[in-house]
């Protein structure tokens, strides 16, 4: 019965057309269609920063500005806290939340003060980031702020499915919004907590929106994607300090360029006690705890 | 480990009580050139030279906003000109009783740091008169290995530009010289608990 | 093009098979419809207020969700339990429930995809997976490896069953040029896809409960109790409502198999458990926080005693050959070994995994009812296609329902061969 009805050539051709049809729809769509941020043309790149703005003026009502400064050649960011001076003031907590635009609303903030207990040594068992007594520092405690550790082997870039978050030529590990599909396998793999997800719409309240944006760092996000510290790219691709070295007012958080032997970063790690946390696990953090007194 | 981790933090801490020997005090007549960071200090390697003026530079006068004077208190000699100075130690009983000097009292009083002969200036130990807006170095002479860091921006609040132009602060603005201990702050708002969905 | 009109004969055969059943029957579909519907809407509440309807949280990342994927992943790589006898060894009485086995995968890999699907944040980013038009992290990524077999092993058996039934329906023996070489892929697959899912929790160093060279023996153990015990169940309800003959040598070797399985599942916990307790390192933590609790925390406590008394009964009955010969302690067993693996890999791997989390705080997940309806019309959706394909695998199979009892209701296939409308 096969050979009676079936006309082979036929078949062959039209098979041939539908395949070079999908070929030619695949190659158009792989040019033209949508792309991870940071691997598209700069031409489409700032088509796609505008219409950002443009969503976020509708938004907000007011204009923000998404900006995509590249990172600066020679330059490997790096960070330094001092424990032996945080008081556990929590001002880098909220300083960073104003800066980078973090949801007010469910909560999102980026950096966690843990406090310890100086018995019991740097112990995530018995670290508290609920503290809540009328001055800080308490006796017998100290804090431990911890966000992102920009870690140069990091575990959370590699498990994504996506490739929608890596590390940039200046050692900032960033999370396209746009590309993210809200799987956290991220989150299961930071060993500090660092990412945070969108469990809700993020409500910004448009008066304290910051409209000096990147679009890697804090632009406005959308609810289910995850998001983390970047250093505030938008502040230091422009040579500026994260707001969180600014607002310290103990003077205990460093930012600087790992590579230039006068930074301020390579000084503290040439001449005060160093650690990272989690050291065993090879994360090979960029962000350094360091005891200055 | 992370509590052999501690034990070193205190120890550190400890470590923090020496004097840098030598700093200042040892380069006796000096004169606003000298660089008081340099006698005694070992050996080095040069820093390698930056575009930037760097703070660190030896010697280097380090920009600072004015000194946080409360306010109708300078220039001294406006009272003081008048006044003929008592050298004697004592409590002070006619003017400046606000002032409680929690700072090493037991051994020091207004006019180890304070110069009787010309009240708008500082001096040193070694008798040299450095103004307030350069008051660094006389807290340098004791805090040495603080005065190193603080030049090295390391030591202090940091502003400015992390590859450019470092905006300092006078030991003053954050310690106040007569009670340098921080006072303890209010701290910000805890964050919120997670609370299970519907609850 | 005949080939196509065969195959859609077949679909239509099919659907007319699935048309036709007892009250039993509709009342059951009726049940699994009103759980789709309900989780549909809950799952369309998910979609409009985002996953802060579930209790999952930054502390807990991961939930009933994932735990059953995971769960499921499992069950759907016990069809190799069936299969591997069945085509390497030739042994006939499991032969014939083998494909049950594969139709058993088909489902719970559908299950599976759509857990993945209720969990990540943005379900519209899908085809970010895909390319040409999206991007797929692979090699890195294990989430991508998982991505890739398991859709490879829904579809290895999916065309394995679809042919043999469309050849049965046409009334011809399956082509074993190609049923034989996919089968004996489908066996290193349904292990790798168990594998590659343990490693997707394995690989994490920042989560030490997972972070065990044991973990992804442990996963094919308890897969291969939990996946032969819904397959015990079904088989006995198809000899129960159907002529289909399975005999009681093909049920009483699965429970024996799963009397192996069970004992290496609990051999392998016990080697994880004395290797925390005795060691007590630090990441103890996480084991004391499943089975004791930690600071007051003891929500998991009763289900992690439970889950062990359950998998022990459960041992204990197989292992007996007398208990696994009689259907009331068999069918016990079953259930024990059912729930047993079920609260142990959804509930006992992942939340203890995630708790405490990395700073060491602890949120104590539980899930919301919005999660429970969504995983509720998940397993509907599940159950309704296993149910559906069971009636049309078994009549087929049976020989009770082939071409000639499907008349061509399509007036446009009307040049069809009068034979093959002859009843």
């Amino acid at each position: 019965m096969d050979s009676t009805l079936e006309k082979k050539p036929q078949v062959t051709r039209r098979q041939f057309a539908s395949c070079a049809a999908a070929a030619a729809a695949g190659f158009v769509l792989t040019a033209c269609g949508p792309r991870r941020l940071h691997e598209v043309p700069t031409d489409r790149l700032k088509l796609a920063l505008a219409a950002m703005e443009r969503e976020y003026r509708a938004k907000f009502g007011k204009a923000v500005h998404v900006a995509d400064t590249p990172a600066i050649p020679g330059v490997l960011f790096a960070y330094a806290l001092d424990i032996s001076r945080c008081v556990g003031c929590r001002r880098c907590v909220h300083a960073c939340v104003d800066e980078n635009n973090q949801s007010r609303d469910p909560e999102v903030q980026w950096i966690r003060v843990l406090q310890m207990e100086k018995e019991k040594g740097v112990d995530f068992g018995h670290a508290n980031p609920y503290y809540e007594p009328a001055t800080v520092p308490e006796d017998g405690h100290f804090y431990v702020p911890v966000a992102c550790q920009q870690c140069r082997n990091p575990p959370c870039t590699k498990v994504c499915p996506t490739g929608a978050t890596w590390t940039e030529k200046d050692g900032i590990v960033v999370i396209d919004y746009d590309w993210c599909i809200g799987c956290r396998c991220c989150m299961a793999a930071c060993p500090y907590g660092a990412r945070h997800f969108n469990w809700g719409e993020p409500t910004i309240p448009s008066g304290v929106l910051n409209t000096e944006t990147h679009y890697l760092g804090n632009r406005p996000r959308p609810k289910g994607v995850v998001e983390k510290c970047t250093w505030c790219i938008q502040r230091t691709r422009n040579g500026r300090y994260p707001a969180c070295v600014e607002v310290c007012p103990v003077g205990a958080r460093k930012f600087g360029n790992l590579l230039d032997p006068d930074s301020e970063i390579r000084y503290i790690i040439e001449h005060k006690r160093v650690m990272v946390l989690k050291e065993e696990l090879n994360t090979v953090p960029k962000f350094f705890y360091f005891y200055a007194t | 480990m992370r509590s052999a981790l501690i034990t070193l933090g205190i120890a550190a801490a400890a470590s923090g009580l020496y004097f840098a020997a030598g700093r200042g005090e040892a380069s006796a007549p000096a004169t606003v050139q000298t660089a008081p960071a340099q006698a005694g200090a070992p050996a080095q390697p040069a820093p390698v030279p930056s575009a930037a003026p760097k703070a660190d530079a030896p010697g280097q006068r380090v920009e600072v906003p004015p000194p946080p004077f409360s306010d109708g208190i300078f220039p001294c000699s406006e009272c003081h000109a008048q006044l003929t100075p008592n050298r004697t130690r004592r409590v002070l009983t006619d003017m400046h009783q606000d002032i409680v000097l929690k700072h090493d009292e037991e051994h020091r009083w207004c006019l180890d740091c304070h110069d009787a002969s010309d009240r708008d200036k500082l001096h040193l130990a070694s008798g040299e008169l450095v103004s307030f807006d350069e008051s660094y170095r006389l807290c340098g002479q004791c805090h040495g290995e603080k005065y190193r860091d603080w030049r090295a921006g390391v030591h202090g609040r940091r502003s400015g530009q992390w590859n450019g132009h470092k905006s300092y602060l006078l030991c003053a603005h954050c310690h106040s010289p007569h009670q340098p201990h921080f006072q303890p702050i209010e701290p910000k708002p805890a964050p919120k608990r997670p609370t299970r969905a519907g609850r | 093009m005949s080939t196509l009109w065969r195959f859609s004969r077949f679909v239509s055969g099919s659907i007319q098979i699935v048309r036709r059943g007892e009250p039993l029957y509709w009342g059951w579909i009726c049940v699994l419809l009103a759980l789709i519907v309900s989780g549909a809407m809950a799952y369309t509440n998910q979609l409009h207020r985002g996953l802060i309807v579930t209790s999952m949280r930054d502390q807990v990342s991961w939930g009933f969700y994932i735990g059953n994927f995971t769960f499921l992943v499992g069950v759907a790589a016990a069809a190799v339990v069936l299969v591997i006898p069945a085509y390497v060894y030739h042994w006939k009485p499991i032969r014939e429930v083998a494909i049950f086995g594969e139709l058993l995968a088909v489902s719970a890999i559908l299950m599976c995809l759509l857990f993945v699907m209720a969990d990540i944040g943005r379900p519209d980013r899908f085809w970010h997976l895909m390319p040409p038009l999206g991007y797929l992290n692979f090699p890195r990524s294990i989430l991508a490896w998982d991505m890739i077999v398991l859709n490879l092993y829904f579809a290895v058996n999916f065309v394995v069953v679809t042919h043999i039934l469309y050849r049965a329906f046409w009334k011809r023996a399956y082509s074993k040029r190609l049923v034989v070489p996919l089968v004996l892929l489908s066996i290193p697959m349904a292990i790798g896809i168990h594998t590659v899912t343990a490693f997707l929790y394995n690989g994490l160093s920042a989560r030490p409960y997972w972070n065990s060279s044991i973990l992804a023996p442990q996963f094919l153990a308890s897969a291969f109790c939990a996946g032969p015990a819904i397959l015990l169940f079904a088989l006995q309800l198809l000899r129960k409502f159907t002529h289909f003959e399975i005999q009681d040598e093909a049920l009483h070797k699965i429970a024996e198999l799963m009397a192996y399985a069970m004992f290496l599942n609990l051999f392998l916990h016990g080697a994880e458990a004395f290797k925390e307790y005795y060691s007590a390192t630090e990441h103890l933590l996480y084991t004391q926080y499943w089975f004791q609790g930690l600071d007051g925390h003891r929500t998991l406590v009763p289900f992690a005693w439970s889950a062990v008394t359950l998998n022990i009964v459960a041992f204990s009955l197989f292992i007996t050959p007398a208990t696994r010969r009689n259907w009331v302690t068999l069918n016990i067993g079953c259930l024990a070994t059912y729930a047993g693996c079920y609260i142990e890999k959804g509930m006992g791997l992942i939340i203890p995994g995630l708790t405490p989390d990395t700073l060491g705080e602890i949120y104590e997940y539980a899930p919301s009812f919005n999660e429970l309806r969504v995983a509720a019309g998940i397993f509907a959706i599940g159950f309704l296609v296993f149910t559906l394909m069971l009636k049309v695998a078994v009549p087929i199979l049976l020989s009770e329902f082939t071409v000639d009892s499907a008349p061509d209701g399509e007036p446009s296939r009307a040049r069809v061969p009068q034979t093959a409308a002859v009843h």
